[in-house]
């Protein structure tokens, strides 16, 4: 297989708000098959580094190397979403007044998106048998025609994520899936994530390190715009600079 | 299945629309044609003209519901539109009148009292039913292509593109009321005597309109809702909730709110069309910011987001303002905008809204629906 190769390779990117880094020569790197998380106290820079990722935001300079050499920067979102980089936002970004189904339906990947051949498109049966078993992967089958809008929170992060898989990308970026979500809700959306690590590369960034904990395979600490620690979760919370940065929070107490 | 309840819901409305076609296509003319004068059941050549008028404003209505009320894309500019599709018609018309003017030159007559000697060159196309038609459908379109483009391509959104199609009706009314557009000025064009050879005072050339136009108004209706059910339908529905999550699917939203928005160009054109010679005449006035807001109105009030909304929101607008200006002339504008105030903040779905709900509340007590629905699903 190709897991020893790398999928995504961000090298010296700086992203300059007015002269506040929010990216400060960041050099960060994922392998194909590898569910990363990403931690760091607010304003590390993490969704920058996604945003620039799948071009939301343009970096000052730096490259973005995705899969075999394609510069991702300069490009703009519809184009990356095409190449195979999957966006999931922080708050569930989804469409409230279609019905859970036309949101999955709307999201597979198609060989146009084009106004003419989607006015005529009808879904295939191979692409109804994907959604279904989309539908069945993120827990939601009984709800495929509810409109998404009346979804709970918890059940809205995870639509989303199947929206996301579907258009089969082979990156996928994860921006605090767990945040407002139940004990339980937490626990199935990390199983959620580790099943779909089996298929494609995961980002996730995370708050909660209950839940770093329960997913996390390799944990990348992002502080001031550049990488400074990289390694399993007990490597990373026995760093001196790590817990220097963290120092007064709670969450590396235990 | 979840699509049949889709399909039930479809077939009950395919039914409430050939209930409702019949009744406008043949039922109202022949209560036109039979009835004597005198009795209750006969429609007026008055009111039947009144009626083609509505139903011509329920077609632009339609266009901006489609824009607004699906993609979210608020146009305070469909007057203009309508007024291109309407001037398209009116040259023609006026071409038509010939030796039977006022002054009786082959000239239009205000190009006699503004001493224009020879028909301006834009004017020609217009001689030709076929160029009035054409011009009636194109123009819109085009100047909508372009003005689309440029306002979508740069991201304009919201309240931004509110106020700028607003600022074109404003402009739009300043060129039309100007002598020097050779477009009748501030009296715009009128007194138009015949169509294709029918004097459009017969009434029954008024009512062969009135008929054209349910039949435009069907197949306009027609048209959006094979828009709206499509898949390119639940796209713009998705670009109004979250248009940042239609891009990161792979959509470029610019795209499809340039086409609906020509697609409603091209409704208020045929609408403007179909007006012109029920009217019988087509001035600045028409076209400007205060017409254009008030297709707003009719698609609030009717419900927006809901094609039949639409149609029913213009009508009745429409048949209100004719009733209320009898008794209370002045106070219209001010109804207007009351009733726009109470339905956007206590109605913000409009009639459709209410309908629905009150269906709904009769709906719940059956448990037999319900289960029916449960079992499809």
């Amino acid at each position: 297989m190709r897991d020893g190769d790398l999928i995504l390779n961000c090298e010296n990117v700086i992203v300059d708000y007015d002269g506040f880094k929010a990216l400060n020569n960041c050099n960060f790197s994922v392998h194909y098959n590898e569910l990363r998380v990403v931690i760091g106290p607010n304003g590390a820079g993490k969704t920058t580094l996604l945003d620039v990722i799948c071009g939301k935001t343009n970096p000052a300079s730096g490259k973005v190397i995705f899969e075999k050499g394609i510069n991702l920067v300069g490009k703009n979102a519809e184009d990356i979403t095409k190449l195979g980089v999957g966006r999931k936002f922080q708050a569930p970004s989804i469409y409230g007044n279609l019905s859970v189904w036309q949101n999955l339906d709307l999201s597979v990947k198609r060989a146009s998106k084009g106004v003419f051949p989607t006015l005529m498109g009808r879904s295939s049966p191979a692409e109804r048998e994907r959604i279904d078993e989309t539908l069945e992967t993120i827990g939601l089958s009984d709800y495929a025609y509810d409109r998404a809008g009346s979804l709970s929170h918890g059940q809205k992060q995870w639509l989303e994520i199947g929206m996301v898989i579907l258009q089969d990308p082979s990156l996928l970026l994860v921006d605090e899936p767990v945040a407002g979500m139940s004990d339980k809700e937490t626990e199935q959306t990390g199983r959620l994530l580790e099943s779909l690590s089996e298929k494609h590369a995961i980002v996730v960034i995370e708050h909660d390190m209950d839940f770093v904990r329960q997913i996390a395979r390799i944990v990348t600490v992002l502080a001031e715009g550049t990488v400074i620690c990289e390694g399993t979760v007990e490597k990373v919370q026995a760093d001196d600079h790590v817990r220097e940065i963290y120092l007064g929070r709670a969450k590396v107490a235990h | 299945m979840p699509e049949q309840v889709v399909t039930h819901q479809g077939s009950r409305e395919t039914l409430s629309f050939y209930t409702v076609g019949v009744l406008f296509l043949i039922v109202v003319p022949l209560l036109n044609v039979l009835p004597a004068e005198d009795s209750w059941l006969h429609i007026s050549d008055f009111r039947l003209n009144q009626f083609g008028k509505f139903l011509a404003f329920a077609i632009l209505a339609l266009g901006l519901d489609l824009i607004w009320g699906y993609c979210g894309v608020l146009s305070m500019g469909q007057g203009v539109f309508f007024g291109f599709g309407a001037y398209c018609m009116g040259m023609y018309l006026s071409l038509q009148i010939g030796k039977e003017s006022v002054y009786g030159s082959e000239l239009p007559d205000f190009m006699v009292w503004t001493q224009v000697k020879e028909l301006p060159l834009f004017w020609y196309p217009f001689k030709s039913f076929i160029g009035g038609f054409l011009g009636a459908m194109l123009v819109p379109m085009l100047f909508a292509t372009i003005f689309g483009f440029l306002a979508f391509r740069s991201r304009i959104k919201g309240v931004y593109f509110a106020i700028i199609t607003q600022a074109l009706a404003f402009a739009a009314w300043l060129v039309f009321n100007r002598n020097e557009t050779r477009l009748g000025g501030t009296n715009g064009l009128t007194d138009f005597k015949q169509l294709l050879g029918f004097r459009l005072s017969d009434p029954s050339t008024q009512r062969g309109l009135y008929i054209l136009t349910v039949l435009a108004l069907a197949a306009s209706y027609m048209l959006c809702r094979w828009i709206v059910a499509s898949r390119a339908g639940n796209v713009l529905i998705a670009i109004r909730d979250s248009e940042s999550r239609v891009t990161f699917s792979g959509y470029t939203p610019w795209m499809y709110k340039l086409f609906v928005f020509v697609v409603a160009a091209g409704l208020a054109g045929l609408a403007g069309m179909l007006y012109v010679p029920q009217v019988g005449i087509i001035t600045p006035a028409q076209i400007g910011v205060l017409p254009s807001l008030e297709v707003v109105i009719w698609v609030a009030v009717g419900g927006r987001g809901t094609l039949i909304g639409a149609i029913l929101g213009a009508v009745a607008v429409n048949y209100g303002r004719s009733v209320l200006t009898n008794y209370f002339p002045e106070a219209w504008p001010f109804i207007l905008g009351g009733l726009f105030v109470v339905v956007v903040t206590m109605f913000p779905d409009g009639l459709m809204g209410m309908i629905r709900k009150l269906s709904e509340r009769k709906k719940t007590p059956s448990p037999l629906i319900k289960a029916e629905g449960s079992t499809a699903a």
